[in-house]
């Protein structure tokens, strides 16, 4: 099926081909790795470099700052995970396996978060909790404040989409023939859903859920509109000391987002690996051995 | 699915009982992200239509009331004409970029043999799943004035390059930032391709070029689709790679509607920018889909 390498001698389009994919991954991984080799220089101005050090991972560490935005970035990124995963699910379950009235206009409601640019996400959040919480402050006579609440409602509401496109595109695959199986022999509605479906579209449901954890740890735009006084996340501290230059405390924080990003990539190829060969034993039987 | 079969009156009302149950289920599990992808997005994007139509006040409060046109006409403004072009270009550059080196970057790993593929492609997952604003930062450093890029120029004995706040720059930013976008698509459209079609082409005598043109390009074309919208829509809207590597005299769209709201306090006028972008980039979505289901 497939043209493997060593079938025919190598030919100049071959080697052209070869050669442009290095390129690319030099493109990948130089500017990367540069940052991570300046997050460990000694010296206070990044463009000198005079010897290895770990000074400002323990002045990032005792940054209280830098602390107090981290802790913001997990408690939102939890919440919102959390939160999407079991509405993005619903809505996955509902668009595939159901055929109800008003269903386009559902289905148009899921992806259009999507398609929207962040920023436009951004100035939407924006005005619609400062219009709200003016209208709270007429009524009940006092407003709230922007911050955790205000970012998670609002990561929340751009996560739902995602976990709901992952999620689908699995149950797409999926034989609905088994979850009729399961009902012929009268298991409940409940019993088949929680004994068939979930477990065979759980690689979809994880990599929706880590979708989310990583868009929420990332996303800069949406957050730096929506957080106030009461707290703001990590990108958005890092991003507001960035616009004013660049310093080697950054460095060591970008470097330690970077290895986050890399640990959440490890845990996606697990849970793909872990669950997808079970679930996909009938595609690729051989493939383990 | 037998009940459909026999014309019998009772079974076809048992059927439609079913459904109805059935239609009744998905309404309900539809229902708690239905109502709050209405609360926290529909509502939300009433709301700004509704701004765009409002009046500023000379201190930056918005007025609901003496709603008029006045911001959509701004938009014909000589100085917006120039960032939203400044913004198409750039976007669409960066788009024709991306695709021109992801197509042989995507074919080759999709032509690898199955155990190499995987850990390939894991190499383009680490980028794509990496921090945006970190990877452009990285940006920052290496074509700052002092940066790798202009001390390495200067080394070679070249006038030192420093790119850094320039068009160039966000371009390198944006290319950077969004290629894996493209990659991953292309590839997954690729990898899905059955190769036998390719083979019997050759068989037929079609040459290297021809074989590709005739059969792998429109077999691709999904994934040439769907990577050009994914890097398109964010490059137009890009908010963080202008703010990190541009300069003032390289506003785009993206960071323009944020000063709209930050710095000049134009929610109206901020409100009117952000409508036309979201609708130039349905009418792109739709009319890209159209034209490409029509033509595979």
């Amino acid at each position: 099926m497939t043209i493997s390498a060593g079938v025919r001698p190598k030919s100049p389009i071959e080697r052209l081909l070869a050669a442009n994919s290095w390129l690319v991954y030099a493109f990948f991984y130089a500017p990367i790795m540069l940052l991570i080799g300046l997050s460990f220089n000694a010296n206070d101005n990044v463009g000198v470099w005079t010897g290895v050090s770990t000074r400002w991972y323990s002045e990032m560490f005792r940054n209280d700052d830098v602390m107090r935005a981290l802790r913001t970035s997990l408690i939102v990124a939890a919440l919102s995970t959390v939160v999407s995963t079991i509405l993005g699910t619903a809505a996955a379950i509902a668009l595939e396996r159901f055929r109800f009235r008003g269903q386009r206009v559902y289905d148009g409601l899921v992806y259009l978060p999507i398609i929207i640019p962040d920023v436009t996400m951004a100035v939407m959040m924006l005005l619609f909790f400062a219009q709200s919480f003016n209208i709270i402050d007429g009524i009940f006579g006092f407003k709230p404040l922007f911050g955790i609440g205000t970012i998670s409602l609002s990561h929340i509401a751009f996560n739902i989409s995602f976990v709901a496109v992952v999620v689908r595109a699995r149950l797409a695959q999926l034989d609905s023939s088994l979850e009729e199986a399961a009902a012929d022999l009268y298991a409940t509605r409940w019993q088949a859903f929680r004994h068939v479906t979930l477990p065979l579209i759980m690689p979809g449901v994880a990599g929706g859920a880590l979708l989310a954890l990583t868009l929420s740890l990332d996303d800069v735009v949406v957050t730096s509109f929506v957080a106030g006084p009461g707290a703001t996340t990590l990108p958005v501290y890092v991003f507001g000391l960035v616009r004013r230059g660049v310093t080697p405390l950054i460095n060591a924080v970008s470097t330690v987002m970077l290895a986050a990003s890399m640990a959440l990539v490890l845990i996606s190829l697990f849970f793909q690996r872990g669950t997808g060969t079970v679930a996909t034993t009938e595609e690729e039987p051989l493939e383990e051995t | 699915m037998a009940l459909t079969e026999i014309p019998d009156p009772v079974a076809q009302e048992l059927e439609s009982d079913a459904e109805r149950v059935a239609s009744r289920r998905g309404v309900l599990i539809a229902l708690p992200s239905w109502v709050y992808l209405t609360v926290f997005f529909a509502v939300p994007l009433v709301i700004v239509l509704v701004y765009s139509f409002a009046t500023r006040s000379s201190t930056g409060l918005t007025r609901l009331t003496g709603w008029n046109l006045d911001s959509y006409r701004r938009l014909f403004d000589p100085l917006v004409a120039e960032i939203a072009m400044r913004s198409v270009v750039l976007a669409v550059a960066t788009t024709l970029i991306c695709l021109a080196v992801s197509y042989p970057f995507a074919y080759y790993i999709a032509t690898r043999a199955p155990k190499w593929r995987n850990l390939l492609i894991v190499l383009v997952l680490i980028p794509f799943w990496s921090n945006f604003l970190v990877r452009t930062y990285a940006w920052r450093i290496i074509l700052g004035s002092d940066g790798p890029l202009a001390q390495i120029t200067e080394a070679l004995g070249m006038e030192p390059v420093r790119l850094l706040f320039t068009n160039s720059a966000i371009l390198i930013g944006l290319v950077y930032g969004y290629l894996p976008f493209m990659v991953l698509p292309l590839y997954a459209a690729l990898e899905r391709m059955d190769w036998s079609l390719v083979e019997a082409a050759r068989d037929l005598y079609a040459d290297g070029w021809t074989a590709f043109r005739k059969v792998t390009w429109p077999l691709s074309r999904p994934g040439v689709i769907a990577g050009s919208i994914l890097v398109f829509i964010p490059s137009l809207g890009a908010y963080v790679t202008p703010a990190l590597l541009g300069g003032a005299r390289t506003t785009l769209l993206g960071d323009y509607i944020v000063s709209q709201f930050l710095a000049a306090r134009n929610q109206p006028f901020g409100s009117a920018l952000s409508v036309a972008v979201m609708s130039v980039m349905l009418v792109a979505v739709i009319v890209y889909f159209r034209s490409g289901a029509k033509n595979l």
